[in-house]
């Protein structure tokens, strides 16, 4: 198990540094100068080059990478060219919210997935079955910006139960956070939940065709049981890899849902800082994205190995 | 009411199953009808899609939803047919218990052996955990799994497949069912480890005075394993009776080509297998009258009239033939191999 471990962490750490050589590479080739952005376009060939050198901008490509690596290492992100105020600390404010609304996304998504997922499996081609998943195909054709739109128009305008935007933040306790949060998370879990919920179904079914789940049935087990004792776990694998993309995703990609509801979130920060030629934000940004899908994906690969006894073995 | 030690522990009666299959409904099974004592032993031979794995599954009450079961199967008097699913479920694994073909994938993966053996003891006897681990421990000993207090704790895939295949053994044998169905329990295993199982088999059940349903398409295995057999074509009963009697001189054309066509110690170099010409029908489209008509050499046109009913052909031996006349005025069997 240990070793198991080590191995995906060092593939985690080269995947790390890959990551980071091309987003600095990638970003650097980029058309435009930050300093020249900054002062504007009347400013004079002199005062731009001052800049320059004040930022580091002059240095050697080689040198500006490892001083952002080591920069990296100990927390220190630099200042942002726009703002002149820490990235780290402008990236922390942002994660505040994208952070809790990814888990409270996720939360609602696997809740209704593995319940569709499941509840359709078990009732295959019965008329529960082809209901479920007539909606999922509903769910997955919804544009998500659309479906926040609606369910704003309805419990904000119509029932002024839930703001219409903005994010009240943490500072007056859980519950103002997470009332903001609420639609926004239910708009993005259930496009995601349609997809997961039809993962999981295919995934049970194939499970329920394996001779085991017979062996299971002759030793005297209902058909519920051997769901949930035999089946589920097996047919965990697929469903699980979904999700990790899915987390990641929500991390990463929420943008759109951020603009709908007003959200100063990680997708908004990276959106006005590319707007703004503020790369040293971006940079970071996008490295700590990248961070956050490979420790997403090293996570679900310790927990096949949980899972499934047979990982272990056969992986080493 | 007969007294209950007279009483067979399993009684068939005209069981008949109509499957869905992807070609439409067929008769996988009809008029099959059996009687077993406890401690009797009973095999069924046939081609793979003859219906002898169906009349099982129809037994353990496990086939698709879907299913037809019309007829009879009582166990001890009650009746099984159209029992609901939670009845059923106290028999299985309980008073009747199964061995599939394939121990590759009949055990569950992901938990461990010991947990899969004790699994109808904690559900049928209601056993502790700790009490089913050490049941598990002992059964595992008995099937002849090597250090079996270790390896308890192991998974499936640390198994090779006759291994795994007494470990299913130790789990169907858990809660001393009255009567065990193996179905094909060898047919996936090396030749080396077939035998070995076969006798792990043939003791236990002498052992615990069990019946047992052996279903194999390898007439060696019947003619050793079993006291009475059963031929199995089309989904109906070609040929039944004590096993050394239907060796002996077999009966219908249908089990005289089996015979004939197995493979021979000591042939000439060159010499083809003689074979059964002609493919298995399909069940959704099988011929009127004799099921095995079409392929018969000594079928004639009243075969093809009506279905023939079993007839005598020795004590207790029964051939579903209208030309046993012909078919056994040459002796076919062990008195003249």
């Amino acid at each position: 198990m240990s070793v198991f471990v080590l191995r995906r962490l060092l593939t985690l750490l080269a995947t790390l540094v890959g990551a980071s050589l091309i987003i600095f590479l990638v970003l650097d080739a980029l058309p435009g100068n930050a300093a020249q952005m900054l002062m504007g376009a009347d400013a004079s060939p002199d005062a731009v080059r001052a800049l320059t050198i004040k930022l580091g901008l002059d240095q050697p490509l080689a040198v500006r990478y490892v001083q952002w690596i080591k920069g990296l290492a100990v927390g220190d992100l630099g200042n942002s060219y726009v703002y002149g105020t820490p990235v780290g600390s402008l990236i922390a404010e942002r994660l505040v919210l994208t952070i809790p609304l990814a888990i409270m996304a996720m939360t609602i998504t696997v809740t209704l997935a593995l319940a569709a997922g499941i509840y359709t499996a078990a009732n295959h081609n019965r008329l529960g079955d082809v209901g479920v998943m007539s909606l999922t195909q509903v769910g997955i054709a919804l544009p998500n910006f659309w479906f926040a739109i609606l369910l704003v128009l309805l419990f904000s305008v119509r029932l002024q139960w839930l703001s219409a935007g903005g994010f009240a933040g943490w500072e007056d306790g859980i519950w103002p956070g997470i009332k903001s949060l609420l639609l926004p998370a239910i708009s993005l879990a259930v496009v995601q939940a349609a997809i997961l919920a039809r993962v999981t179904r295919s995934a049970v079914l194939e499970v329920l065709r394996e001779d085991f789940v017979r062996t299971a049935r002759a030793k005297g087990l209902g058909k519920r049981e051997v769901l949930w004792s035999h089946v589920l776990r097996n047919a965990m694998i697929p469903v699980m890899t979904v999700m990790g993309l899915q987390f990641a995703n929500l991390l990463a990609g929420t943008i759109v849902i951020e603009n709908v509801f007003y959200l100063p979130g990680l997708g908004r920060l990276i959106f006005q800082s590319i707007a703004n030629r503020d790369l040293i934000v971006v940079r970071n940004c996008v490295m700590l994205l990248a961070a956050m899908v490979v420790i997403v994906n090293f996570v679900v690969d310790v927990l096949y190995a949980f899972i499934d006894p047979r990982i272990k073995v056969h992986d080493l | 009411m007969a007294e209950r030690s007279n009483m067979p522990l399993i009684e068939v009666e005209n069981l008949g199953v109509r499957l869905n299959t992807s070609r439409g409904p067929a008769q996988a099974v009809r008029g099959v009808s059996f009687a077993l004592k406890r401690g009797e032993t009973l095999g069924l031979v046939g081609e793979s899609g003859c219906g002898k794995s169906v009349t099982a599954l129809s037994l353990m009450g496990l086939l698709p939803d879907s299913a037809v079961v019309t007829g009879s199967i009582k166990l001890e008097g009650d009746e099984l047919v159209g029992l609901a699913d939670a009845d059923y479920c106290r028999l299985r694994g309980n008073r009747i218990s199964m061995i599939f073909q394939e121990p590759m994938t009949a055990l569950n993966p992901m938990h461990t052996i010991g947990n899969q053996v004790a699994e109808p003891l904690r559900r049928h006897k209601k056993f502790s955990a700790a009490q089913a681990r050490k049941e598990a421990i002992a059964l595992l000993d008995r099937v002849g799994l090597p250090d079996p207090a270790r390896r308890v704790d192991a998974y499936p895939h640390q198994f090779s497949g006759g291994q795994r295949q007494r470990i299913t053994i130790a789990m169907a044998l858990a809660c001393e069912p009255d009567l065990l169905i193996a179905d094909e329990p060898t047919t996936a295993l090396d030749v080396t480890i077939q035998g070995q199982i076969l006798d792990l088999i043939a003791d236990l059940v002498e052992e615990r005075g069990m019946s047992m349903i052996l279903i194999s398409h390898d007439l060696g295995v019947i003619a050793e394993n079993v006291q009475r057999m059963m031929v199995m074509y089309g989904g109906t009963v070609v040929e039944s009776g004590p096993t050394d009697e239907v060796f002996r001189r077999m009966g219908h054309p249908y089990t005289q080509g089996l015979f004939r066509a197995r493979p021979k110690l000591g042939a000439r170099k060159g010499t083809r297998l003689k074979t059964i010409s002609g493919t298995v029908p399909e069940l959704a489209d099988l011929p009127s009258g004799c099921t095995f008509s079409d392929r018969c050499p000594l079928v004639i046109d009243q075969c093809r009239a009506a279905l023939p009913p079993m007839v005598d052909v020795g004590p207790g031996h029964l051939a579903r033939c209208i030309r046993t006349d012909v078919s056994m005025a040459e002796r076919v069997g062990a008195l003249t191999a």
